[in-house]
């Protein structure tokens, strides 16, 4: 599936956007990326499955986008 | 006529006149919406020009809430300017937001933006929230009823806390592209005359995200955080108690230092400067001998301090204190400062401190 990363999470993980296989879900999702990329362990990022916000462990089927989403300050 | 009539009884504070703030503010009034609220504690620089478009080079140096009213007021004078010269904080958030129907943040740092949150949440204000990163934006509106549920999304729902340790994402907003506000700030404006006005479907519940630099936007789908209402202070009384810089990693009173202040440390000596910015970043300082440790491995492996009193400097300032905060938990025989505005700050003086 493709993961895509805004903001600063882009610059943590080397591109804009990336591709995971073998993940069933959002929670094996997540440990797949902190593990590809460590910086992203210690930052705050809200995660998207198909442009929805999800919080809970959601089962993946493999055909989804993924987002995250860091907050931004600036003004 | 009746749409123009409701912008006309409208009441909205516009937090932060600066590069969302100026495009807000300017269609608000454009559009003749009865109150503006302006609050702003900072004053007009050199550096805003490309992006808070309401200011002029004879602005710099003045404080903006009353120079933007001043704009506004030539713009449009039968609007009613209300103008908030003052920092906003949790003291005086509740007295400033409760004459108004609406609520806009176009602020710049994290603890102004979860205190806005939480007292709008407080106060069942919409508020229409707008903030940038470098190339990218994102806009919503937050606390009007949205979804089959009806339920009403806020900030803490899609970041339930402040980031402790994103002070390097802080600063990476130092540098934006001067047209990326202007256009975030006209969709939170549009947000605005559509809330007032009972036009179209406001973005509650979603977060509209836009990258200057492909074009592409998206819309997301928001949900409740389970956790996000338990955070926000139950009360007025509470809210005005919590100490949101300190949840954000910023300073307590103290930890920053100017130029002024250091110059005088230096007289006195056993005081050294440390650059905490990556070892590639530019402009090269050049006015203080200093040692040059970037944040991330200074904050994993620590640093040798020869001096009592150790000063900290990076791009903007927000690093900095960072690494100020940091030192002052670890060692306590040393005294660790931040040198406020950073780098850029030695820049608006002219050349000669780099």
């Amino acid at each position: 599936m493709e993961v895509i990363f805004f903001g600063q999470l882009a610059d943590i993980a080397g591109s804009p956007a990336c591709r995971v296989e073998e993940v069933q879900d959002t929670g094996m999702l997540k440990a797949k990326l902190e593990n590809m990329f460590p910086g992203l362990g210690s930052v705050n990022y809200m995660l998207a499955v198909n442009r929805k916000m999800v919080q809970e462990n959601v089962p993946l089927s493999g055909n989804e986008t993924i987002a995250l989403m860091p907050p931004f300050s600036g003004g | 006529m009746r749409g123009q009539y409701k912008l006309l009884s409208g009441r909205v504070l516009v937090i932060g006149a600066g590069g969302l703030g100026c495009p807000v503010l300017q269609y608000l009034a454009a559009a003749g919406v009865g109150i503006i609220g302006i609050a702003d504690h900072d004053n007009v620089s050199l550096t805003n020009l490309h992006r808070q478009v309401l200011y002029t080079m004879e602005d710099i140096g003045k404080p903006k809430a009353p120079a933007a009213a001043e704009r506004l007021r030539a713009l449009n004078p039968e609007v009613q300017y209300k103008v908030f010269n003052q920092a906003v904080t949790p003291a005086s958030i509740i007295h400033i937001i409760k004459e108004f129907d609406i609520v806009v943040d176009g602020t710049d740092n994290f603890a102004t933006r979860y205190l806005v949150n939480d007292a709008c949440v407080l106060m069942n204000k919409p508020l229409v929230f707008g903030a940038i990163s470098r190339f990218e934006g994102q806009v919503a509106v937050f606390n009007v009823p949205s979804g089959l549920d009806g339920s009403c999304i806020h900030y803490r729902d899609l970041f339930p806390n402040p980031p402790k340790d994103g002070e390097v994402l802080n600063c990476a907003d130092s540098g934006v592209l001067g047209v990326l506000p202007g256009i975030i700030g006209c969709f939170m404006a549009n947000e605005v005359i559509k809330l007032l006005s009972g036009l179209g479907r406001p973005l509650s519940g979603s977060l509209l995200t836009y990258n200057a630099l492909t074009n592409d936007s998206m819309q997301w789908q928001l949900q409740k955080h389970p956790e996000s209402d338990r955070l926000v202070p139950f009360t007025v009384a509470a809210l005005q108690q919590k100490d949101y810089a300190w949840e954000c990693g910023l300073p307590s009173a103290g930890v920053e230092i100017d130029a002024v202040i250091f110059e005088a440390m230096l007289k006195e000596g056993n005081v050294e400067l440390i650059d905490v910015r990556e070892l590639d970043e530019t402009p090269e300082l050049k006015a203080w001998a200093h040692q040059k440790i970037p944040l991330g491995p200074l904050m994993k492996d620590g640093g040798t301090f020869y001096a009592e009193h150790v000063v900290f400097i990076c791009q903007s300032g927000k690093r900095s204190i960072t690494a100020a905060n940091w030192g002052n938990n670890k060692y306590a025989d040393k005294q660790f400062y931040s040198l406020r505005g950073g780098v850029e700050t030695l820049k608006v003086g002219g050349d000669t401190n780099l």
